[in-house]
């Protein structure tokens, strides 16, 4: 833990609270992008110390938070298809579907596993020669490689019972997204550092010129957030709007290669659709051409009415910053951890969760 | 723990695993208690193979009950059967009582290989000697494969409480110190290690455990001081602090890095996105404590057995009653709230 406990020290947090406020001259709003960023400030009690005129939005760096209501159906339905073991990562299953969610499926004698890496299903399929193994693959560029060399793996091997149903998406048309939308009022971004270790930074550089936004590449513990976020509120100052990275521990420029051919080998890029935003062009990834034999969405025959999201979350504001959570009516009241209206709800990692477990805004809400 | 016990050697039986005769009260049944169960928990009340125990009792007695469905049953550290006797002698030392008689009921799974049933019979056995309780009365059926996990244990223990304890959410009052007695979240961490799908490499034993003597000892130097034990098991630490501040309707502080817990843990549960305010745990208490005592308590606990790294991790206070709050170890503070459902992994 030596290389953790570092990067929480309370004296290094402080140092860098009262450079923040030394440097900060009036009001900036800054997004960080990442839901694990967010759980990090809120859970920490970060967003406490900062000056009041630094003000932090929390993006859509939540995987399942972003994760349309119609995918969360289809896993369901292949959940409850004969002879399927659905694998899912665990924070997927409590995400309600427009039915119910994996968690229900599974209390209904579906067949869901939660695994740490898809690489275990693929194990699994092989254990089970007789039944479809589908691995629901969702996250953004961190989990891809994984997902990716599952696939790779698949081929190797010669199983011919796994497959992936595809959900990525990626971070850059989010920034682009939540900047273009016209009630946006970002001034600076955090990007997400365990993002840019698997991509490097070269997309962000066009990204700062164009909307003039300073990017600052950022880690997760207290001390990287805090570094991460005087470092913008420098630049914002200075009038600046460059790249920078402050998780250099990790991230190189170029990304990680090895991982990087993995992903181009097995992914093409794709529009997706996202939970509460809509339809972001070239957002994210679905599985190339020659290899749609391992595309759960293509060997199976998916019958599903598309299902409307819910009117009562509000969800794509929250992602998009326009809205805290404790901004929506049904925070804490119709919606909570245990009866989640919407994914960000559900997440370790979905700003309204996080908001809910820790932050004093929860002191205005029921304990009971 | 967790090795077959070599001064039981498993008797003959017919069957190399479980069957539906088992749980019929026939004669499988017969020479599964006669030479299982009466030959290894033997004592004077179970000899008597009636309907029941007869017990002679007196004063304040405590009564709980508890049953027990760990996956795996066999986990590093130990199995169901120590967990069994361990779990209701510690609910039974959470009231100041030492447990004297337990019950013990087995739901068998039809399959369940006769050394496994032995090795957990004998863990029973060398549970039930190290915490000084004995297997009054008990019972055992059989399910049908596929309708059980293996081995499902009930125990329901009663006992004397303490002449000098004075225990109750009553007595919790502002300026109380929190003592937890021991790391926090081995147990659960232990057990994750070993379940299916979510295998990882540690060494990690579950803390599994009779704290009973522990208690009963600080019990019997500092006596009313200690206004309220509990044992934080499911849900772990946070539930059982909202639980206090919900019930005795005040406010409860900790200090993150007061609380003990070890570095495998905590990293394995970095690893694993999970919150280990949140995790199980087994061979640990909490004991609420008159403040001017509370050093002394814990001078004490140091040197009893399973309290070697106790720590005073907060006190109750009269602002913001109800809530639990934590000061993270960067010097932040938030609200500790009750968990929501099962702590599921998470992505990245």
């Amino acid at each position: 833990m030596k290389f953790i406990s570092e990067y929480r020290n309370p004296e290094l947090v402080e140092q860098y609270v009262r450079e923040i406020r030394q440097t900060v001259t009036r009001s900036w709003t800054i997004m960080e992008v990442c839901g694990g960023q967010t759980h990090s400030l809120v859970k920490n009690g970060i967003l406490q110390m900062l000056p009041p005129e630094v003000q932090m939005v929390h993006g859509p760096g939540c995987p399942v938070c972003v994760t349309p209501l119609h995918m969360i159906d289809k896993a369901v339905w292949l959940a409850e298809q004969k002879g399927v073991i659905l694998c899912s990562y665990g924070d997927m299953l409590r995400v309600p579907g427009s039915r119910k969610s994996l968690l229900e499926a599974k209390a209904a004698g579906a067949d869901v596993r939660i695994l740490y890496s898809p690489l275990e299903a693929v194990q699994v399929a092989r254990e089970n020669p007789g039944r479809e193994v589908v691995f629901f693959a969702v996250g953004f560029e961190t989990t891809a490689p994984a997902n990716a060399m599952s696939v790779v793996h698949a081929q190797q091997l010669g199983v011919k019972n796994y497959t992936i149903l595809t959900s990525h998406v990626l971070v850059p048309p989010a920034i682009e997204a939540v900047m273009n939308d016209p009630e946006a009022r970002i001034q600076g971004f955090l990007a997400a550092g365990h993002v840019c270790t698997i991509m490097g930074m070269d997309e962000y550089y066009p990204l700062a010129e164009k909307y003039r936004i300073p990017i600052v590449v950022t880690g997760f513990e207290p001390v990287d957030l805090l570094q991460g976020i005087l470092m913008t509120v420098r630049q914002l100052e200075n009038g600046e709007y460059r790249v920078e990275n402050q998780y250099s521990r990790v991230v190189q420029p170029q990304g990680n290669p090895a991982a990087r051919k993995v992903i181009d080998q097995v992914f093409t890029v794709a529009d997706r659709e996202w939970r509460g935003i809509g339809t972001i062009p070239n957002s994210g990834w679905e599985i190339g051409p020659g290899l749609s034999a391992y595309d759960a969405g293509r060997k199976f025959d998916i019958q599903l009415e598309k299902a409307p999201e819910s009117t009562e979350c509000i969800a794509g504001q929250v992602l998009k910053g326009i809205k805290k959570p404790y901004e929506c009516p049904q925070f804490g009241k119709g919606c909570t951890p245990a009866m989640p209206l919407g994914a960000p709800m559900v997440s370790s990692e979905g700003a309204c969760a996080a908001y809910y477990h820790f932050h004093k805004m929860a002191e205005t809400i029921a304990v009971e | 723990m967790g090795t077959m016990n070599l001064q039981c050697p498993m008797p003959k039986f017919d069957f190399e695993v479980i069957n539906l005769g088992h749980g019929s009260g026939g004669l499988l049944t017969n020479k599964l208690l006669e030479a299982g169960v009466f030959g290894v928990l033997k004592n004077p009340l179970l000899d008597t193979h009636h309907d029941g125990a007869v017990l002679q009792l007196t004063g304040p007695t405590a009564f709980s009950t508890d049953s027990f469905v760990v996956s795996p049953v066999f986990f590093p550290g130990g199995n169901i059967g120590e967990l069994a006797v361990n779990g209701t002698v510690n609910d039974l030392a959470m009231c100041g009582a030492a447990a004297q008689y337990l019950s013990l009921a087995f739901i068998l799974e039809e399959g369940l290989p006769m050394t496994e049933f032995w090795e957990i019979l004998t863990s029973v056995k060398t549970a039930a000697e190290r915490a000084g309780v004995q297997v009054v009365t008990g019972d055992t059926k059989v399910v049908e494969r596929g309708k059980g996990d293996k081995i499902f244990i009930n125990t329901t223990g009663i006992g004397a409480i303490h002449p000098k304890a004075d225990i109750s959410m009553s007595r919790v009052k502002t300026g109380d110190r929190i003592i937890v007695s021991g790391p926090i979240a081995t147990h659960g961490i232990a057990i994750m290690s070993v379940r299916e799908g979510l295998e990882f490499e540690t060494t990690l034993q579950s803390d599994t455990a009779n704290l009973n003597h522990t208690i009963l000892q600080l019990i019997d130097v500092f006596g009313p001081a200690i206004h309220l034990l509990r044992d934080p098991t499911r849900g772990g630490l946070a539930t059982v602090l909202n639980e206090i501040a919900r019930d005795a309707r005040c406010g409860v502080e900790i200090h993150q890095r007061q609380i003990p817990m070890l570095e495998e843990v905590g990293g394995a549960c970095e690893l694993l996105g999970l919150d280990p305010l949140y995790v199980a745990n087994e061979g640990v208490f909490i004991a609420v404590v008159e403040e001017q005592f509370a050093g002394a308590v814990l001078d004490r606990l140091r040197k009893l057995d399973f309290g070697a790294e106790a720590q005073i991790v907060g006190e109750i206070v009269e602002a913001h009653p109800r809530q639990v709050v934590l000061h993270s170890e960067i010097g932040g503070r938030r609200v500790v709230n009750m968990l929501a459902g099962e702590q599921l992994p998470r992505i990245c």
